[in-house]
């Protein structure tokens, strides 16, 4: 990994320079705030440079009014809307100046971010004022069906709201962040080996990715160098999960398909998937593994992890020609849905569907942790921008995350699994994961008593809620169920 | 379609026979929650208590005991089975154990004693009508996702949990039980009452995972509760982070007298 390049910018600065990084193949990926003082807000903006590029951060000082930039990269707009509600600052001509993590209806006094707000009070909804868009006028034949927050099945919590005449959707809003728990304000104040077991719990079906990428900022802020062994055995957790979250992701695609068998068959897998993941770690999330400098225990995944996953790749296999010669299946996928690759890149899609609608990227490739410079990973590419290409770039994946295990357990190098991080004060670090579910980022900085001081985290449902809706204004009713779950999202990660 | 067909006879029958047979519930390696051994405790030590990060284990507070008696108070309702205290503990007092059968119906049972008595199992008469089925609402009070995992875990054919006459329903008002899991965000609280509101009488709540029982990790802070004790009365709770599918049917299956309680004072009945 290595390390970001930082500038400094002043606020009337930013908008040539978000310019020039579009105009330069580059592209923005988050924006956050924090107090490197009391009462000294801070922006943060992290771009990818094109080509691979070590990631460029720019620091800006909020001590003048601070522009918008969502008109230049559209995909900020969410960004600046949650540091306007946690942070309570104000972005000049935001094009959306609403709500967004925080519910309409709660007045928070001071934001919750700010220094003084006190640290035992908690939000309470006083009243349920909420923003809908106008659609069509007043009189028009619209309909207006809000779905959720508690829904059909076991599910997430979200609401969703449906603009529609018969079966057209015409607009489509989602009111996501019920389930905020704060989960960023948590970190801070801990000492940095603490952070592990909470970012473990950010996003369940994630906890590896939010571990790894939480455990390599803070190795990357104390320059901490992670043995060998630790470092494949990493690829071999990430991969894991990458496995049972793709297998899910079959069976609740075939679910919403119809296919009954192939339901089943996807979730047997899945479970098949997560009891391997207790035999090598204990935990069906592969949690209480990472740590700081490494792992916490060793693991011995030889030579039966690879055997198991032989026979799980041969019955995936039979599965997946399954699918992809079921004319019912590819139906109800191919054309729905489309995502536009331009829309993907301004709005921030990200992981496979950023890769189904034909942009070339993957964290593990572009700029590689773990071991992943020594086990490259096969990225998977689709132009297509429907269900069906989203289905098959992950189709791809699973079987390339099996051979990349097995690639990582016949080179697994014998030796310690962890080195101790001298964590010093006032220093930051960047640590990101390619999840399988897109683009991770873990921003962390220290404080003077080596303590956590912010921890930012960038998730990528996160990201690709804010594209979905994208792909259902102008859609029908019958295929959105199949939209949602060929996107793959989580809420958990979104909300944080 | 044959080709699915085939598929699905070839690959034979795939269901568990658990909980008929022992051994059979797929947990193989499973780390559970942590064991206490009192009488192993080293006198002075407390790294166990410094390092858990939702507070289960507290120093017990008495009058100077005679060696080997309790010095921790732990409550299981509150372990996120994170196991960083079976890892510094230097004595094996607290030490890793595959115990996940923490289903409870009072509290009580979840917190650690020296002599675990059985508590009273009120309103058996009332379910006797729901033994042979049951319908399950499910509310999401800001779960990190684990739990709803698990939860859909229940159909997948490996613990194919209709089998046993309990199934999920859409909607609150055919609900008979209401499984609940987070820690009750603040934007989730009024959705959460609404649901528990709208069900008929008589209603059952179940607390999925340490979050809906005592609040877990994201406990407290600007936008989280403490579990579901003071908002919705609770007739079973389940911690675990997440509790596994054999755990969460264990559970059910007790709420239904159709199984024991294996729990009592904190530790899984021998």
């Amino acid at each position: 990994m290595t390390a970001p390049t930082v500038t400094s910018l002043r606020p009337s600065e930013l908008k040539d320079a978000a310019s020039r990084m579009l105009a330069s193949g580059g592209r923005m990926q988050m924006a956050y705030a924090w107090y490197p003082r009391p009462h000294r807000l801070e922006l943060r903006y992290l771009a990818s440079p094109a080509g691979g590029e070590p990631f460029t951060i720019w620091r800006c000082d909020a001590t003048e009014p601070v522009p918008s930039l969502a008109g230049i990269a559209p995909l900020l707009s969410w960004y600046e809307r949650e540091i306007a509600d946690l942070f309570g600052l104000t972005f000049l001509e935001h094009p959306q100046p609403h709500r967004l993590v925080l519910r309409e209806g709660v007045d928070p006094g001071k934001p919750p971010f700010d220094p003084d707000f006190p640290p035992d009070r908690a939000l309470r909804v006083h009243q349920t004022r909420q923003v809908i868009p106008e659609i069509a006028g007043a009189e028009s034949d619209v309909q207006l069906l809000p779905f959720g927050p508690v829904r059909a099945d076991v599910m997430e919590s979200a609401e969703f709201l449906f603009f529609y005449v018969g079966e057209a959707i015409l607009h489509y809003h989602p009111r996501l962040f019920f389930k905020h728990r704060g989960m960023e304000k948590r970190f801070e104040g801990l000492e940095p080996g603490r952070g592990v077991v909470l970012a473990e719990r950010v996003s369940g079906v994630g906890s590896v990715a939010h571990a790894l990428a939480y455990c390599q900022g803070v190795e990357a802020a104390s320059d901490c160098i992670v043995p060998p062994r630790a470092r494949v055995l990493r690829v071999v957790l990430a991969e894991l999960e990458r496995l049972y979250n793709h297998l899910h992701y079959f069976g609740h695609l075939c679910h919403t398909t119809t296919l009954k068998v192939g339901e089943a068959e996807g979730k047997f897998l899945e479970e098949q998937s997560k009891q391997l993941n207790t035999q090598l770690t204990g935990s069906r999330f592969l949690r209480s593994v990472l740590a700081i400098g490494g792992l916490r225990r060793d693991l011995s995944p030889k030579p039966w992890l690879g055997e198991a996953l032989s026979s799980l790749r041969e019955r995936f296999t039979r599965y997946a020609e399954h699918m992809e010669n079921t004319a019912s299946h590819l139906d109800r996928l191919i054309t729905t849905g489309r995502l536009d690759r331009q829309v993907a890149f301004d709005q921030g899609a990200s992981g496979p569907v950023d890769r189904a609608s034909g942009l070339d990227r993957d964290l593990r490739r572009d700029h590689p942790y773990a071991a992943y410079a020594e086990l490259p990973p096969n990225v998977a590419v689709r132009e297509a921008g429907d269900a069906h290409a989203r289905a098959q770039v992950r189709m791809a994946e699973l079987g390339d995350s099996i051979s990349l295990i097995q690639r990582a357990l016949d080179e697994l190098p014998d030796g310690p699994i962890r080195t101790d991080c001298n964590v010093a004060p006032n220093t930051e670090g960047l640590g990101f994961a390619e999840s399988p579910r897109g683009t991770l980022f873990y921003a962390v900085h220290i404080g003077a008593d080596g303590k956590l001081a912010r921890v930012k985290i960038k998730s990528p449902s996160f990201s690709n809620w804010r594209v979905f809706p994208f792909t259902v204004h102008d859609s029908n009713m019958m295929d959105y169920a199949i939209n949602e779950a060929s996107f793959g999202l989580t809420i958990a990660g979104c909300d944080r | 379609m044959p080709q699915w067909t085939l598929l699905g006879l070839l690959a034979g029958k795939q269901t568990a026979p658990w909980p008929l047979a022992e051994g059979t519930d797929g947990q193989e390696g499973l780390l559970g929650m942590p064991r206490y051994r009192p009488e192993l405790c080293g006198e002075e030590c407390k790294v166990c208590a410094e390092i858990c990060p939702t507070k289960a284990i507290t120093m017990h507070h008495a009058p100077a005991a005679a060696a080997g008696a309790q010095r921790l108070d732990i409550d299981y309702g509150r372990c996120v089975v994170c196991q960083l205290c079976t890892e510094v503990c230097p004595t094996g007092a607290m030490s890793p154990s595959s115990d996940w059968a923490f289903g409870a119906r009072a509290r009580n049972d979840l917190i650690w004693s020296g002599a675990p008595t059985a508590s009273a199992a009120p309103g058996a008469e009332t379910r006797r009508a729901f033994r042979r089925s049951l319908h399950v609402r499910h509310v999401d009070a800001g779960s990190c996702n684990g739990c709803e995992s698990e939860l859909q875990a229940l159909n997948n054919p490996f613990y194919n949990m209709h089998r046993l006459g309990i199934f999920f329903t859409a909607s609150p008002r055919f609900a008979d039980l209401l499984m609940v899991t987070g820690p009750v965000t603040y934007a989730m609280l009024d959705p959460l009452r609404a649901t528990y509101e709208a069900m008929a009488e008589p209603r059952w709540v179940l607390a999925v995972g340490t979050c809906a029982v005592s609040g877990g990790i994201a406990e407290g802070g600007y936008a989280c509760g403490h579990g579901l004790d003071g908002i919705i009365p609770v007739d079973v709770y389940l911690p675990g982070c997440p509790p596994n599918p054999a755990a969460i049917m264990q559970a059910l299956l007790m709420f239904l007298d159709r199984a024991q309680q294996k729990v009592r004072g904190g530790r899984i009945a021998e």
